[in-house]
């Protein structure tokens, strides 16, 4: 993950500085990226994935002015990455909080990063009573729709939507407590 | 199209990104704002008459430098504002201190002056009409910084709307005074701050709707 976030740092550097060449591979390689990372909050065989995907390499190339040379290139992209996502829920009319979904989105800079975020995750959602738990992972990290998840585990939709709003809010008095600690 | 086709449709003709390039961005489309806001204000009123024999007075340039110091920091606000997950760390006393010694020095003044003359002192001839005016001048620099941000990525609208707010209704303050011939600072500290959170308020209704991207 180190080696992807140097290796791409130098390739937006160049294309700032008006490497055209190096500007189309950086595109590239993060298309992978943010393909992946719809595909996994959305389905990747969802139907707007790619309308997405574009989007976004379209807004990292027109407002490339806000990346700092010098600041990790990473965050920087899933931060753009993320407000596209809800933006794109947003359209679609799902009621979002939008700072506990950013802080929900695990953060997919650096391999320490992620993999010390994802276990926060896991360790949160873990004190969660099961209920709780699976209804936020259908909806909220594997992207499925609220009927599908009620399908899926054979409650009713009102019953998910319960589920993941209690959730969601005692996960959030959570982080605040962990982060007030923290402080 | 593909996303191949797209990538190097963005790639032709790919222009160079100077170091700074959103501060001066921002500054540009603040800037011309304000000389716009300038016009209107020679139009409407004129510099003041007495403006050269004021300019010797302190009070004249604190009139100026309390919405420029509230400008500043919006600006620099705005710097990180404008940028995926942008905070604003301290930066927000600095809008708060400058705040607090206006008022302090407006206070300061009333407790001062002799009981009978407070009110009017506070309220000179142009209480109510001040921050209206602030309002008004505050639109061509709230609308340049609507375009700077078509090329920045803030990621907290409202947040962002509301300082491109401030700082359009401060930099509207300072053209202002140019032409404004109160003189108590009780005054500035109450009138033209006023205007200047009006400005912040709007820019934040509007926020969530014209800098999205």
């Amino acid at each position: 993950m180190r080696e992807t976030e140097d290796r791409l740092r130098a390739l937006m550097l160049r294309g700032m500085g008006g490497d055209a060449a190096a500007h189309s591979e950086l595109l590239r390689d993060l298309a992978v990226l943010v393909r992946a990372f719809y595909g996994r909050r959305l389905g990747s065989g969802a139907a707007d994935l790619e309308d997405l995907v574009q989007e976004t390499l379209i807004a990292i190339h027109t407002r490339r002015i806000t990346y700092r040379p010098g600041e990790p290139l990473t965050p920087w992209v899933f931060a753009i990455a993320r407000y596209k996502l809800i933006d794109h829920f947003r359209r679609r009319g799902r009621r979002i909080t939008e700072p506990l979904e950013a802080a929900l989105f695990v953060t997919e800079a650096g391999g320490q990063e992620a993999s010390a975020a994802a276990s926060d995750l896991e360790r949160l959602l873990a004190q969660l009573p099961e209920k709780q738990r699976s209804a936020i992972r259908s909806v909220k990290l594997a992207g499925l729709s609220v009927t599908e998840a009620a399908a899926a585990s054979g409650q009713s939709e009102s019953a998910i939507k319960v589920s993941v709003h209690r959730g969601l809010r005692s996960l959030a008095a959570r982080v605040r407590r962990s982060a007030d600690r923290a402080d | 199209m593909r996303t191949e086709d797209l990538i190097a449709q963005l790639s032709r003709d790919l222009a160079p990104v100077r170091r700074g390039a959103a501060e001066r961005r921002l500054a540009a489309g603040a800037g011309l704002g304000a000389v716009i806001s300038l016009i209107v204000l020679l139009l409407w009123f004129g510099f003041r008459p007495d403006l050269v024999p004021a300019a010797m007075t302190a009070m004249f340039w604190i009139k100026l430098a309390y919405p420029l110091s509230l400008a500043a920091a919006a600006f620099l606000l705005l710097d990180r504002l404008g940028r995926p997950a942008g905070r604003g760390g301290a930066l927000w006393w600095s809008l708060a201190v400058s705040v607090v010694i206006a008022a302090g020095m407006g206070v300061v003044q009333l407790a001062m002056a002799p009981a009978a003359d407070r009110m009017g002192l506070w309220l000179g001839h142009s209480a109510l009409q001040c921050p209206f005016r602030i309002l008004a001048l505050a639109a061509p620099v709230f609308l340049g910084l609507v375009w700077a941000f078509r090329r920045l990525a803030p990621t907290r609208l409202t947040l962002a709307g509301f300082f491109a707010g401030v700082m359009a209704g401060a930099t509207a303050a300072t053209v202002y005074a140019l032409a404004c011939t109160e003189g108590a600072p009780a005054f500035l500290a109450t009138w033209y701050t006023l205007g200047i959170a009006g400005a912040g308020v709007i820019g934040g209704l509007l926020g969530s709707r014209l800098l999205r991207w």
